[in-house]
């Protein structure tokens, strides 16, 4: 059954019987072989006498061949399933690649930069939290009460212990490992300073003041730090988004190109035996196109996942943690304002105004637009009362504000202390800070949720696709050589 | 003696040098010589450090410059009525000078007042023109704030151990003398820092930003007084931070008045005077310069002050860290 339609193989006349004997095994080897058993022939042939082509190379042989077999049909057979094996298979590798990738930086998004850029605003919370528990502590006069103390231990442990979680989970070298290290250094030192304060102040020296202030100042730098550090991780967390959620479009581009051949090879297939099913290429066919929408579809889904994750969660937080960050400034500011007593100015327009106040205000209205920012971003009821009640909270806050910076330029020192510091029956502006501060917590409890289950969604909508496009890839290259075995068989 | 003095000045003193030792040689001569007209000394050099920078008028009449006051009044003038239409007085005081100007962490009255040497003379004043010592505001003030702060108004008067210099008498006026002291080292007991001598080479010295012992140090390095070597770069918005950066190793030395350096001493039984004062001062209440009603006033009540509550407020707050007193300052007016 072997034909040689012409002898258009001139030179060293190979001869047509040798070659096609050899290629009865069917199936997937036959994909790859093809070009092996033609290659042992040609050179048996001129081998011996020849002297011309030692100068040939394997590629121009190899070129040779292939022209030599596509003159056949069964080497066209085969050339034609090596091509659709080898689409599918890259078809395959390509989307189990892109999507690996993809799913391993939601993955990362999810379990690693989310909660660390979370977790750097809770370094800095705690840190703030921290100094202005401590400060408010000296403010009370006499000795710190249980209460603030326990809030300083509290921030104090809190950032330190996110910071090892940081320091775990930062790549070394880095420039956010630096800071965190930084930070962790820097930690010690304040505290350090503010149990000398605390020591000297027990003995009644103001000389625990003057520490106070020096650690004061310390923590302003480490704040800094915490700030950038917040900032470096949430550009992780935007990277990794942005390497989760763009279109995997090299694997959909093989996966459209291992279509068309397939198509095209059904099509050939027909016109030359008017057959219309072959079972191998249609199961191949099939696979494929199962791959396909499932990269389409599920990248779709994990994309829409992802950004309404981003959308309505990492972006609320953002704005809600900036917002806690602010309304905290504000409230160490407050209490600055009244612990320097007027040292230290600043020039705002040509006046002569408290720095600690001016910046109590700066950041009052810092707070109040990221409030709003906040309550524009909430997508549900849920989400939106602590943020009004957060708001609320924060007008009285400003009210009872006025009231004691009225006190205090009037002279009632004491008066202006209740009603920052004071007792709950005094009317503090110190409650209205906590019942903020409670808000933004119940609204960012509740962002991180919708967060967590946008981003689990779309996370979710690419599990098993890596796997299952290989899995299917190889099954469709499989039946795409078995397809194209069963043509070739017909030329035994 | 004045020739002499001219002298030193041309050669090149700076300004706060040449006063320091004007103020020297009149503590030693002021009670023999009559005080006359000279011209041209002191303070015209080129000084001007901190403070005073650009406001370099000619300052005549500058020997003795805590005798520059005017004369007592009881009269109200203009700015005591804005005073008293506002109700309070406004003093700028420190809260950091331990028996000066502080707060006392463990006060028995439970309020966050402000209590000292200063704070009673505040309350003095505060008593004289309302009759009452408590219509008063207290604004804490770091010490190179003093002078900006009673420029901008933001204050009436500053009563916080604020020494009365010729160069600062350009920008503010002064009551008559409430007090005397003199710069003095302050170190570790165990530093063989021996006073403001040549030990202090290779040391880091400590001291406020504008105050009158930053403006020696920094005229004496120039002149030579000091060795080079002496490192004052360490400056803070407070005489009580250098306590704490002495404390913590970050410096070897501060350098601020005695008076302020035995309350630092009085916290902190590892630290002690190093040898004698080196500069006689006098503390003042600083006031703008047009306030003549409220200067004349202050040292109203600083005449009944001297003799009814000085020694009281003495004994209370500082003779336990300075020890017997020789009683106020001697005063003379303009």
């Amino acid at each position: 059954m072997t034909y040689t339609p012409n002898g258009g193989s001139a030179p060293p006349g190979a001869g047509p019987p040798t070659m096609p004997a050899m290629p009865p095994q069917p199936g997937p080897p036959a994909a790859a072989p093809p070009a092996a058993p033609v290659a042992q022939p040609a050179p048996a042939g001129p081998g011996g006498p020849d002297p011309t082509p030692p100068r040939r190379t394997a590629w121009a042989e190899g070129v040779d061949q292939l022209r030599a077999a596509a003159t056949t049909e069964p080497g066209r057979l085969r050339i034609i399933g090596a091509a659709l094996a080898l689409l599918l298979v890259a078809f395959g590798s390509m989307t189990a690649w892109q999507m690996t990738e993809r799913s391993d930086a939601a993955d990362n998004v999810l379990s690693s930069s989310q909660p660390l850029s979370a977790d750097a605003a809770l370094i800095y919370r705690s840190l703030a939290t921290a100094n202005t528990a401590a400060s408010s502590g000296f403010l009370a006069g006499g000795q710190e009460t249980a209460e603030s103390r326990q809030e300083y231990e509290r921030g104090i442990n809190t950032a330190a212990d996110r910071l090892i979680n940081a320091a775990a989970n930062s790549e070394p070298g880095s420039e956010s490992a630096e800071t965190i290290t930084r930070l962790n250094k820097r930690l010690p030192e304040y505290k350090g300073l503010i149990e000398r304060a605390r020591s000297n102040n027990r003995q009644g020296y103001p000389l625990g003041g003057a520490y106070l202030r020096y650690a004061n100042a310390k923590m302003q730098v480490m704040l800094k730090d915490a700030e950038d550090l917040y900032k470096m991780e949430n550009q992780r967390l935007r990277s990794d988004y942005n390497a989760a959620t763009p279109y995997p479009w090299i694997a959909i581009g093989a996966g459209v190109l291992a279509i068309g051949g397939l198509v095209w090879a059904q099509r050939r297939n027909y016109q030359r035996t008017n057959r219309v099913l072959n079972h191998g290429l249609v199961a191949a066919t099939a696979a494929s196109t199962v791959v396909l929408l499932w990269l389409v579809v599920g990248h779709s889904l994990a994309r829409a996942g992802l950004n309404d994750s981003y959308d309505h969660g990492v972006r609320s937080l953002n704005v809600l943690n900036d917002a806690r960050i602010a309304s905290l400034k504000a409230r160490g500011n407050e209490t600055l304002t009244l612990v320097s007593r007027g040292a230290e100015t600043k020039k705002v327009d040509g006046e002569v105004v408290d720095a600690y106040d001016n910046d109590y205000k700066i950041q009052m209205k810092d707070l109040s637009a990221k409030l709003a920012a906040a309550e524009d971003l909430a997508d549900d009821s849920a989400g939106e009362s602590p943020v009004k009640g957060a708001t609320e909270n924060m007008q009285v806050w400003q009210d009872r504000h006025k009231e004691a910076r009225t006190a205090d330029d009037s002279g009632d020192y004491q008066g202006a202390l209740d009603r920052v510091i004071g007792s709950d029956d005094k009317k503090p502006t110190g409650q209205c800070f906590d019942n903020v501060d409670t808000d933004l917590e119940k609204a960012l409890e509740h962002e991180q949720g919708e967060f967590e289950v946008a981003a689990e969604d779309g996370k979710g909508a690419m599990t098993g696709l890596p796997v299952g496009a290989a899995v299917l890839a190889v099954l469709g290259a499989s039946g795409a050589v078995l397809g194209i075995g069963r043509r070739l068989s017909e030329y035994r | 003696m004045k020739a002499r003095r001219v002298r030193a000045a041309l050669k090149g003193w700076g300004g706060v040098g040449a006063m320091a030792v004007v103020l020297a040689l009149t503590a030693v001569f002021a009670l023999v010589l009559p005080l006359s007209q000279s011209r041209g000394d002191g303070s015209t050099g080129t000084g001007g450090q901190g403070v005073a920078e650009g406001a370099q008028t000619k300052a005549e009449d500058c020997t003795n410059p805590q005798d520059q006051s005017l004369a007592p009044s009881g009269e109200d003038g203009e700015t005591i009525q804005d005073i008293r239409e506002r109700g309070h007085l406004v003093v700028g005081v420190d809260q950091n000078s331990y028996r000066w100007g502080y707060r006392d962490p463990n006060s028995a009255k439970k309020t966050s007042e402000l209590e000292g040497f200063d704070i009673d003379l505040a309350h003095a004043i505060a008593a004289e023109i309302f009759g009452d010592p408590d219509k008063i505001v207290f604004r804490a003030i770091p010490t190179n704030e003093r002078i900006p702060a009673i420029q901008g108004d933001r204050v009436d008067m500053v009563i916080r151990t604020m020494t009365i210099s010729c160069d600062r008498l350009k920008d503010v006026a002064f009551s008559s003398p409430y007090f005397q002291t003199g710069q003095q080292v302050l170190a570790p007991t165990t530093s063989d820092i021996t006073g403001y001598d040549a030990s202090l080479a290779n040391k880091k010295i400590c001291s406020a930003d504008g105050s009158t012992a930053w403006e020696n140090l920094d005229a004496d390095k120039k002149s030579g007084k000091l060795a080079a070597s002496a490192d004052i770069k360490t400056t803070v918005p407070n005489q009580l931070d250098c306590l704490v950066r002495l404390q913590l190793g970050e410096v070897d030395a501060v350098v601020t008045d005695g008076a302020l350096a035995a309350s630092q001493a009085a916290q902190d039984p590892t630290v002690e005077l190093k040898g004698e004062p080196f500069t006689t001062e006098y503390y003042g209440v600083a006031m703008k310069k047009e306030a003549d009603d409220l200067v004349r006033r202050v040292n109203q009540v600083l005449v009944d002050y001297r003799k009814n509550g000085w020694q009281q407020s003495y004994d209370k707050w500082l003779e336990p860290s300075l020890g017997e007193s020789a009683g106020p300052p001697p005063v003379k007016y303009q």
